[in-house]
């Protein structure tokens, strides 16, 4: 992908963020970072990649490395907020 | 099974999708938990769909990887307390930033080549790194391992601003001369000290802007490391992060009307005169039982609670719960009042009330619940202090004038559950505690909570 493509969908997703993030309410801030928190581990698909390549020893230990935290991320993030989430309810 | 390129950016293009969706979902109590569920999927697919890739030639490494973090991260996940909410946000985003690090490295270190790769490799690296060390720092400040004050040395900035020019000036060698793993390794370092000076100095009750701040830059990393993978689906959730941070920095800093800059050089604004405190508290404090609150919530016909960081640290979520019940079985009208900056993150106080089952619809912004205040007969204050400071209002010398604040002195009666007369974080007395209206209830908070509760039950 070129470099500009790259810079649209940067600086779109970014006006996406600011027009979503401003509806959610501070009741679910906290939430909201974990999620967040949970979705800026997308970088596991790169780490995979980095992982799987067979590219030398450095390479997979970096890689090595990007898994573990990546998925920390994933798995703790999704599963804490949705701890959080199921908490607030109405009564 | 291997799958074309295209298919993997549809599945990509997929995850955005189902990410979006997920964070719409997070704009209503109601609809969260699927939106959360949604997202998660979209996390499923892109990760499957990424070990199809034909470039992924083993896969011990991943399983090591994916199994080690998948422990660690549902260990976090299951055993952490709500009131250590704050700690678990701040090492996710370090390790969100450690991440993003780790990945550019490996493409680094693969050959990335090209101005465009190298910057971006540069500039995931400056970012990632300072992020995952600062959030360290804010992790061991909030979890009390390091002091929870401003720490730092003269000449602080300055070192900062160098080591800042020096990463820029390591990116842009890197780029004009590739290949000097040195300058690579010495862009790391500087970052890392960048990272550690920056968040020091920050001090307690700053540390909501300051995680913000750093779950914004784990995001604009994410970003980074997408332009020099060539990643839309990184590209995409990473910028959709980093908005999402800056929002919350910007509400942040609104509510304690300081600017970015100011929080995070760590200064207060100056204040015009010394404030003597006995001099505002002499004679004037009057000191409660609790028998003598329980008497007055007896008639009371609307009470409100407004929670701070101290029912966090007093664990009173469950015993202020209690209260509530029993105000409201004899008939009252209960609400919570919660200031933008009560807690050390964003939304810490409604995720404590949450798991104490408060039901959200009590839980009242400060806008909303400021003009009701003049019609409520008890507001009892618990573990707050600087977000109910009237100085904010009415003091322009004040170095907090302009800070919106709850205004809990227009009640008929204020209750202030306290240890002591000691200063908030703004390291400012409070009028609040000598005004008429008002009534000092001296000791733990949750003691004191349950005190009360059992005398309105007895009484």
């Amino acid at each position: 992908m070129d470099f500009v493509s790259q810079l649209t969908l940067f600086v779109l997703a970014i006006f996406l963020g600011v027009e979503l993030i401003t509806k959610v309410p501070p009741t679910l801030h906290t939430p909201l970072m974990s999620g967040t928190n949970a979705i800026s581990g997308i970088t596991l698909v790169g780490a995979l990649l980095a992982a799987g390549h067979g590219a030398g020893l450095l390479i997979n230990v970096l890689g090595f490395i990007a898994v573990v935290l990546a998925t920390i991320n994933v798995i703790g993030g999704f599963m804490v907020t949705n701890r959080m989430l199921a908490m607030f309810k109405r009564k | 099974m291997q799958i074309s390129q295209n298919w993997i950016d549809i599945a990509y293009l997929v995850a955005s999708v189902l990410f979006v969706l997920g964070i719409k979902g997070l704009t209503k109590p109601k609809t969260a938990v699927r939106g959360n569920l949604l997202a998660a999927t979209g996390m499923g697919i892109a990760a499957v769909i990424t070990l199809l890739h034909h470039s992924i030639v083993s896969y011990e490494v991943i399983i090591a990887g994916l199994l080690i973090g998948g422990a660690i991260g549902a260990v976090l996940a299951i055993k952490v307390q709500m009131t250590s909410m704050p700690q678990l946000i701040a090492l996710l985003n370090g390790f969100g930033g450690g991440a993003s690090v780790a990945l550019a490295a490996a493409e680094y270190f693969q050959g990335a080549s090209g101005t465009i790769a190298l910057s971006a490799t540069g500039l995931a690296v400056l970012i990632g790194t300072v992020t995952l060390t600062g959030s360290l720092v804010a992790f061991g400040k909030l979890q009390e391992l390091l002091d929870g004050g401003s720490i730092g040395f003269p000449g602080m900035k300055f070192v900062n601003f160098l080591l800042f020019v020096g990463s820029l000036a390591a990116i842009v060698y890197m780029v004009i001369n590739p290949g000097n793993d040195m300058v690579f390794w010495g862009l790391v370092i500087a970052a890392a000290l960048l990272g550690l000076l920056l968040v020091l100095p920050i001090g307690g009750a700053d540390m909501p802007v300051v995680i913000a701040l750093l779950n914004s830059y784990s995001g604009i990393a994410a970003s980074a490391a997408g332009f020099v993978m060539g990643n839309s689906a990184l590209i995409i959730t990473g910028s959709l992060v980093g908005a999402s941070g800056l929002i919350l920095t910007q509400i942040m800093c609104k509510a304690m009307n300081r600017s970015l800059t100011n929080v995070l050089f760590g200064v207060m604004a100056e204040g015009g005169e010394t404030i003597d405190a006995d001099e505002i508290y002499q004679g004037k404090v009057k000191s409660s039982s609790p028998d003598e609150v329980a008497m007055i919530l007896e008639t009371a016909q609307r009470v409100v609670i407004v929670p701070g960081f101290g029912l966090a640290m007093a664990q009173a979520q469950h015993a202020v719960r209690d209260l509530a019940d029993t105000i409201e079985a004899r008939g009252a009208e209960v609400e919570y009042a919660i200031h933008p900056v009560a807690g050390r993150m964003p939304g810490h106080m409604n995720v404590l009330l949450a798991e104490a089952e408060v039901s959200y619809d009590k839980l009242k912004d400060m806008d909303t619940i400021n003009p009701t205040f003049e019609q409520t007969d008890v507001v009892i204050v618990i573990g707050a202090n600087d977000v109910t400071n009237p100085m904010a209002r009415e003091d322009k010398g004040s170095p907090i004038y302009g800070m919106p604040i709850l205004n809990v002195d227009k009640a008929r009666t204020v209750v202030v559950v306290k240890r002591s007369l000691s200063p908030g974080f703004a390291g400012l007395p409070n009028p609040l505690f000598a005004k008429d209206n008002t009534l000092m209830l001296f000791g733990d908070g949750k003691q004191a909570i349950l005190d009360i509760t059992t005398a309105l039950k007895e009484g």
